[in-house]
């Protein structure tokens, strides 16, 4: 993709300014719906999925303690697996951006709550919420583009450090809650300041005593309590982390990154009022088509566009507002970015591997439909830019 | 045997010390292991009331008194260190799924056989919290506590004359004291005032406690009557200004009562317990931004700060909500804030962290709370 800003066919182009404000009171109008409207009912949601995941945690770790046969490490693997996942994506993520907040309960709340993964959440938070969603695909502003260690737009300028980004994108998946962690401490960023900063150096020891604390739990304690299981409860550990790593990176892959998704010049959100804003969160996102399980197991982030029009809503209300959101879209003549979650990973790949290159070296392997389009695409080398592709669900 | 053994003691303390050690070892494991939460967050799914856990209670009763009344029955947490008669409870219910504090006058025996302590409570017009409890709760649900608290209640040493003036759900925390404590009470005189004999709440038991010769009770039907002033309680109680007073209901009844006393001379003390702050002034209002949580919100002059954070979603601290227990209290980074009850005005320059109790207090002008 190359910034909205810069293309022939700007896909906005057909709005007048005052479509655009329109479309930002029509969502204000969705938002107010729905505050109005949270209550009992949503309460009750949240509850129920904390309990269950505690359950399932609880339930999980006790199976590991028999790691050594075989079917209670399975099903440890699978229950912790899916309990790390609940936790961070359907409970932590959401948390954290005070969609629960309303409940004025302070054990569900985003200034207290701590959750499962490397980054503590107060640094998480700004990296997130202050600046990826408030940025959100402004290429040199937002972070979230490639995480600073990889190309993923055409107006990023290629070097020949991308050639590995494939590889470094996998290793990303694998290590994911760390590279997150390094992410939020923006470290590639500020590593001279770990001797010269004492503010910077705090923010580095809180995230080590996180992870220690982590670390502690998943690969010391609990293979200590398993006894003669301890090898194997290590490994189901490790397998659990890793899993969840690989699901949480697929998902928030899916978000941004997806062939279809737009992103922004630095100078365009100078002055953006807030049916502009509105708009640059309807094009920067893609969903994730599915049922009730994906919804659940990628913490409503399937309703990614949903979430980011209105990141602070409960999100087990986005599935019932995205009609009404689609509807919007269709009247305003804009594409709703979605696809199933395979389909959304691929995509993201493929715009991994083809920004390794410079643009359009691969520009036509998108459409590759069979080995002779590919040995003809290859033949073509070096011609037309990117063809954007955006999918309807 | 009365001593030690010289062999034993070193080694009870060997033992004692071992299992200190030992249990301070397993919470150590179990923080370890449930971390980023804490053991109490699993504990809590399957024993809310246990020792050491948040003070909760749950509801067990719900008992209709009258029409917009019920007294709710709850078996505290097992850290409740109990009630003294005439205090009141903080109670924490959520409603609509927003949790709401909110203080009731604890109604039922200190020493109640099943260990369960009761408020009473009225249903007041758009009242979120006392018109669900009456008309909504249900048994079984958890509520968040707070331990009991309050002055509102009988010296050790009973006066030998009382006097109790209520009005409505005044009622509350001198029936407490009645149930507890009437049988210690050798002269006690009880007004009470309720639109109809209907709506007086716990009106059997009173009248039960009348006939026995308990109290002297006299029931002022305030529809019919017109409402409760200084001459009609100078002429239902002409001893008056020989009786320590306790005094319990609106603003309006507590004025009439202090005034009168004022002008009778009466030397006995004026107990009194107000349910709401009396607001006499109100603010200008203004932008109040929540420095940590990093909230901000346009408040008006009359809602106070407490009210205007927790609308916007930061995790307030609170007590009373009527400017007694300072369980509320904030610091002011800077800004202009006036108190609702006096209408003196609190100020805060930048650097400053001046104080203020934020259930009283509505913003005059920009502020910024350090919350």
């Amino acid at each position: 993709m190359t910034v909205m800003q810069k293309k022939t066919d700007s896909p906005i182009a057909h709005l007048s300014a005052q479509d655009i404000e329109d479309i930002g009171a029509e969502l204000d109008a969705i938002r107010a719906d729905v505050v109005a409207g949270r209550g009992e009912r949503d309460a009750a949601y949240i509850r129920r999925v904390i309990g269950a995941q505690r359950s399932l945690e609880l339930g999980s770790r006790s199976l590991l303690l028999a790691s050594l046969f075989p079917p209670a490490w399975l099903a440890g693997v699978a229950g912790l697996s899916v309990a790390k996942i609940l936790e961070n994506m359907e409970i932590g993520h959401n948390i954290l951006h005070g969609q629960w907040d309303w409940m004025r309960d302070p054990k569900i709340h985003s200034t207290t709550w701590e959750w499962d993964m490397a980054s503590p959440a107060a640094l998480w938070k700004h990296s997130h919420n202050e600046l990826h969603h408030t940025y959100t695909n402004v290429v040199g502003k937002d972070n979230d583009l490639g995480y600073g260690i990889m190309r993923v737009d055409e107006d990023q300028r290629w070097i020949p450090l991308y050639l590995g980004q494939p590889l470094w994108n996998f290793v990303n998946a694998c290590l994911f809650e760390y590279g997150i962690a390094a992410y939020d401490l923006e470290l590639g960023k500020n590593w001279t300041k770990l001797r010269t900063d004492p503010e910077f150096q705090q923010r580095a020891r809180d995230v080590l005593t996180k992870i220690r604390n982590q670390m502690r739990k998943d690969y010391l304690v609990h293979p200590l309590l398993s006894g003669p299981s301890a090898p194997t409860t290590l490994a189901a550990n490790v397998v659990a982390n890793v899993v969840r790593n690989l699901w949480t990176h697929s998902v928030i892959m899916c978000g941004h990154f997806p062939e279809g998704v737009e992103t922004f010049e630095k100078h365009s959100i100078d002055g953006e009022t807030r049916g502009e804003w509105y708009l640059r969160q309807m094009l920067g996102a893609a969903n994730i088509s599915g049922g009730p399980i994906t919804h659940l197991m990628t913490g409503n982030l399937s309703f990614q566009i949903e979430h980011h029009l209105f990141p602070d809503l409960p999100s087990n209300r986005y599935q019932e507002l995205a009609p009404r959101v689609r509807d919007l879209f269709d009247r305003y003549g804009l594409t709703y970015a979605t696809g199933s979650l395979p389909r959304q990973v691929a995509s993201a790949w493929k715009k991994v591997v083809r920004l390794s290159l410079p643009n359009g070296v691969l520009g036509r392997l998108g459409s590759i439909r069979s080995p002779g389009a590919a040995v003809a695409a290859v033949t073509r080398l070096g011609g037309a830019p990117a063809r954007r592709e955006r999918q309807a669900a | 045997m009365t001593t030690a053994s010289p062999i034993r003691a070193p080694w009870r303390a060997a033992t004692r010390a071992l299992r200190k050690s030992l249990r301070n070892g397993a919470v150590t494991l179990a923080e370890s292991l449930a971390s980023p939460l804490v053991p109490a967050d699993y504990l809590d799914m399957v024993s809310p009331l246990r020792r050491g856990a948040e003070l909760s209670g749950r509801i067990v009763a719900v008992r209709p008194e009258t029409a917009d009344a019920a007294t709710v029955a709850i078996r505290p947490g097992r850290d409740w260190r109990g009630h003294v008669p005439g205090q009141y409870v903080r109670v924490g219910v959520e409603v609509d799924g927003v949790r709401r504090w909110r203080a009731y006058s604890l109604t039922s025996p200190v020493d109640s056989p099943d260990g369960c302590i009761g408020i009473t409570v009225k249903a007041v017009p758009g009242g979120v919290v006392s018109n669900h409890l009456v008309h909504h709760a249900r048994q079984g649900t958890v509520l968040r506590l707070e331990q009991a608290c309050g002055e509102f209640t009988l010296p050790e040493r009973h006066p030998a004359k009382v006097l109790f003036v209520t009005a409505g759900s005044g009622i509350t925390p001198v029936m407490g004291m009645l149930r507890n404590q009437a049988a210690g009470l050798e002269d006690v005189v009880l007004v009470h005032s309720a639109p109809t004999a209907a709506d007086v709440i716990f009106g059997a038991e009173l009248r039960r406690l009348a006939s026995d010769g308990q109290v002297r009770l006299a029931e002022v039907h305030s529809d019919a009557e017109g409402p409760l002033d200084a001459a009609r309680l100078a002429e239902l109680v002409p001893d008056l200004a020989e009786r320590e007073t306790w005094a319990c209901g609106p603003a309006g009844l507590l004025d009439t009562v202090a005034e009168h006393l004022a002008t009778t001379g009466a030397a006995a003390p004026l107990h009194t317990e107000r349910f709401r702050a009396a607001t006499v002034v109100t603010g200008a209002g203004g932008r109040v931004s929540f420095a940590r949580s990093g909230a901000t919100v346009d408040a008006d002059g009359t809602t106070p700060l407490l009210e205007a954070g927790e609308a916007a979603g930061v995790l307030m601290p609170s007590g009373c909500r009527m400017g007694v227990c300072f369980g509320c209290v904030a610091p002011l980074r800077q800004g202009a804030v006036r108190d609702l009850r006096s209408g003196d005005l609190t100020t805060a320059v930048a650097g400053d962290g001046v104080l203020i109790q934020t259930c009283v207090s509505a913003a005059t002008g920009a502020c910024d709370i350090d919350l």
